[in-house]
This record gives structure tokens, C-alpha cells and sequence, in this order.
């Protein structure tokens, strides 16, 4: 098999990593929110359970995490496994998983804005939820951008767990063509897809905390 | 003193504490309308936790407090949401570090509360944010954001955000202690613009040259309690209370 037809193999795969890239995103960074104001809520059982999920998440594999997600169904509701559910499985174990770190990184980015501009906020009149989405957001945006990068650089690359349950993405078909074709050579080819993925990324990122330079404080 | 009907706003017997420490201790305080009052004293007498009071960044522990008509508190029990806000709409507060935004340009963080807060249409909120600026000395810098600013520029941005919500009275806390000297007089000279035209004021400060000259009437705190208060000259030049003429000898030193 010559170099471009397993490049091209690759490539599928990627399209199936990138999936799981995008999709666990979408959801987790909203995800995130909710959980980080979760653990920031005075109402303390909710706090305690945030932070119960927190360490959770963050304290276990996430490969574990995916084989609960994909068992838990069959063992405890007798639910049917299917290639589906394997997928279903992976997408929900990486959001979940996923949020923790981001409301972890917005809350650190939160409690960083100062009290003042809290307490200007209320003087003036705007609401709890203006104060949030105009003056606390976009600052708090700023301010977590290399952490944010930092994660969703690492997600790019924990995509290649979903081949421990079986879901075909880039790094499977990697494995399967190092194995049939005796050669090192996939590997090599995955890894360029990942790293200039990245580098992609980390253009992107770039872009977006210069433009965001416009002010510091 | 003014009577409460007339007066702008008015604390009455307001007690705070903050733990076990009484911070507040049967303070009474009326304003009227175009009067500015100076509040002076020691650190920790309790002048920033009295405008932070007023202004509803803390709460009373017993005492009222009232806007004009507005009851905002009785017995230290506050109003629902609504007479809260309708309160925050008759004070404006100038901070003693700006507390600007600083991800918007000057102009927007004149402009904005306008709009959003009192929902003035965005042509007249933006002239009327020009117009402010520019009698703060800051025309030409409205598209600048404030860290482009110096202080003392920035503390004049801040004055003009708080008179863009047409304040019935402006609180000051400290408005010029984290500035140099040639930047603390520009501020004081805007102030004394703004009690020129009967702007109603209560400045907390440390400038004692400034209360004496701009303030009609002067408070002097130490200890959660207002030792002394009257006109500016008597209370600076002819203190009653030992405790006041210390303060004032240890300033002058």
C-alpha cells in the first residue's frame, strides 16, 4: 500500500476524531457554565455536588469513564448494545469529562474580576444577568483564553482514547495499518495530522487573544 | 440639618456591624439638595462602610434609609428588588480606583448604563456621553479604553459615567487617594465645577484643604459615629470636640 492511499485512510479517520472533537465542544463548553456556577452557588448541596462531579471527572480515566458510560445502560437498565451506543457512549463520556476542566477554568477566570467591577456594575443599575454577560464575560474571556487553548489542544489529542471502545477514528485506523502493513510509517503520518491540527489551533487562538489585547487591566 | 422630607436622602440611627465589630453606631445623615458635605476622619471610622451603606453595597443592620419619597429601608428591613433599584437609579458613586471597565472604550462605559439600564435611545445617551466627557476635559479620548488613560483622567471618565444616569446625588469615596498630586487637583477642580452648579454631593476624603473650601458642610467620623459636623469653617477652623481638633492637628503635621 503506497503512502497516499494510507494518508487518505488517515484522513477518513481524522474526519471521524474531528467529529468527536466538535461535538464534545458544543457541548461541553456550555456544559462547563452550568457546572461552574454550580460550584459557585451559595446553596451548598449544589456546590458540594459540583464539586463531588469535579473531582470525579477529573479524578478518574477518562477511558474509565467511557466504559461506565457504555456498561451502565446494559448492567443496570438491561439496555441492547449497539455500534451506536458505543458512539453515543464516547461522545458523552468526553462532554462530561470535558466540562469539568472548562468549569473549572471559568471559574478560575470569574472569581479573577475583581470585586469592583461587580460592585460599579450594581451602583449603576444593571442586572445580575447584564452585569454577567456585559461586563464580567467578555473579561473573563480574556483572561482564560491560554487555558482554554491548553484544554482543547489536549482534546484534540484525547480523541484517540475513543479506539480503546472501539469507535474507528484516526488512531484506530492507524493501529490497524501498523499492524497489517508492518510499518511505522502510520504512526508518523497520524501524528502530522494531529500536530498541525494544532497548530491550527494555536493559530486561531493566536488571532483571537490579539484581538482581545485591544485593552489590559 | 434638613428635615427628611426635603432632603435628598436620609439615614437615620443606621447601626452595621461586621461581626462582633460595630462599624456604624447610630449614624444620622440627611443631605439637601444642592448641599455638599464633606466627610473626613480617621481610617477605619467608618466613612466607607457609611457611603457603602448608601449606596446599597452593604446592608444596615438597624436604621432607615430614604431617597427623597423612597423608603429603601426601615428597621434595617430593605424594600422589595424593585424599590432598590429604583433607589440605585437617584445616586451615582465615583470610586476611589475608578472601577471602570476596561474592555470598553470610554465612551461606552459613559454610554452604556443610558442605554441598557434606563433604556435612553443610543443617539441621545451618546451625545449627551460627548458632551460630559468633554466638560471632564477627556474630549478626543472617547474612543480610547481606560487603560490608555492616566489616573486622573480615568477618575474623571469614572465622574462622568456616574452624572450620565442624571444622579440626584453623587457620592465620592476617596476620589483622589490613589493619585499623584497634579492629577488629584484636576479631580477636586471637576468637583468644584460640579458644586458650582449645586451639584448634590457627599465626598469622603482625605484632601482636608479641598472639604474646607468645596464642602458647605463638614462630618467629622472616628469610631462608627459622627463626632462633630456643621459648616466647613466652623468644624475646621473651630472644632468643638478634642477629637476632631486632634485629627485635624495630626493632618496638619
Amino acid at each position: 500500500m503506497d503512502t497516499l492511499t494510507m494518508t487518505g485512510m488517515l484522513g477518513e479517520g481524522f474526519l471521524v476524531s474531528l467529529q468527536i472533537f466538535l461535538l464534545t465542544l458544543v457541548g461541553s463548553l456550555p456544559l462547563g457554565m452550568l457546572v461552574a456556577f454550580a460550584r459557585m452557588s451559595s446553596f451548598r448541596p449544589l456546590a458540594l455536588l459540583a464539586r463531588l462531579y469535579i473531582s470525579l471527572m477529573r479524578g478518574t480515566p477518562l477511558m474509565l469513564q467511557m466504559f461506565a458510560i457504555y456498561f451502565v445502560p446494559y448492567y443496570v437498565f438491561g439496555i441492547g448494545l449497539t455500534t451506536d451506543s458505543k458512539w453515543q457512549a464516547t461522545i458523552v463520556a468526553f462532554i462530561v469529562n470535558y466540562a469539568a476542566y472548562f468549569a473549572e477554568i471559568y471559574r478560575s477566570g470569574i472569581q479573577s474580576i475583581p470585586r469592583g467591577q461587580h460592585e460599579a456594575a450594581e451602583v449603576l443599575g444593571y442586572s445580575r444577568t447584564q452585569t454577567f454577560c456585559r461586563i464580567v464575560l467578555p473579561q473573563v474571556v480574556k483572561r482564560i483564553m491560554p487555558s482554554m487553548t491548553n484544554e482543547v489542544i489536549t482534546l484534540v489529542k484525547d480523541t484517540s482514547l475513543a479506539f480503546s471502545i472501539g469507535v474507528i477514528e484516526m488512531f484506530t485506523v492507524a493501529k490497524q495499518l501498523v499492524a497489517s502493513q508492518v510499518s511505522m510509517l502510520p504512526f508518523a503520518i497520524a501524528a502530522a495530522f494531529y500536530w498541525v491540527f494544532n497548530l491550527l489551533i494555536d493559530f486561531v487562538a493566536g488571532r483571537i487573544e490579539r484581538k482581545l489585547g485591544y485593552y489590559h487591566d | 440639618m434638613t428635615s427628611g422630607t426635603e432632603s435628598v436622602v436620609s439615614l437615620e440611627h443606621a447601626r452595621k456591624s461586621f461581626g462582633d465589630t460595630p462599624v456604624l453606631r447610630d449614624i444620622s445623615l440627611s443631605v439637601a439638595p444642592g448641599e455638599v458635605v464633606a466627610v473626613i476622619g480617621p481610617s477605619g471610622g467608618g466613612k466607607s462602610t457609611l457611603l457603602r451603606c448608601l449606596t446599597l453595597l452593604e446592608r444596615l443592620d438597624d436604621g432607615s434609609l430614604s431617597y427623597g419619597g423612597l423608603n429603601v429601608a426601615s428597621g434595617g428591613s430593605y424594600g422589595e428588588k424593585n424599590v432598590l433599584a429604583q433607589a440605585r437609579q437617584r445616586f451615582g458613586l465615583v470610586f476611589q480606583n475608578y472601577n471602570l471597565f476596561p474592555h470598553f472604550s470610554v465612551l461606552r462605559n459613559v454610554m452604556d448604563a443610558p442605554v441598557v439600564v434606563q433604556g435612553r435611545p443610543r443617539d441621545e445617551a451618546e451625545a449627551e456621553a460627548r458632551a460630559l466627557l468633554a466638560k471632564m476635559g477627556l474630549a478626543g479620548s472617547e474612543d480610547k479604553v481606560p487603560c490608555q488613560l492616566s489616573g486622573g483622567q480615568q477618575q474623571r471618565a469614572s465622574i462622568a459615567r456616574a452624572l450620565a444616569l442624571h444622579p440626584k446625588i453623587v457620592y465620592f469615596d476617596e476620589p483622589t487617594s490613589a493619585l499623584d498630586p497634579e492629577l488629584t487637583a484636576e479631580v477636586l477642580r471637576v468637583i468644584k465645577g460640579l458644586a458650582a452648579e449645586r451639584m448634590t454631593m457627599v465626598i469622603v476624603t482625605h484632601e482636608m484643604g479641598f472639604a474646607r473650601e468645596v464642602a458647605d458642610r463638614v462630618v467629622f467620623m472616628d469610631g462608627g459615629v459622627i463626632v462633630e459636623e456643621g459648616p466647613a469653617e466652623q468644624v475646621m477652623e473651630h472644632p468643638r470636640e478634642e477629637r476632631t481638633r486632634a485629627f485635624l492637628r495630626q493632618r496638619e503635621a
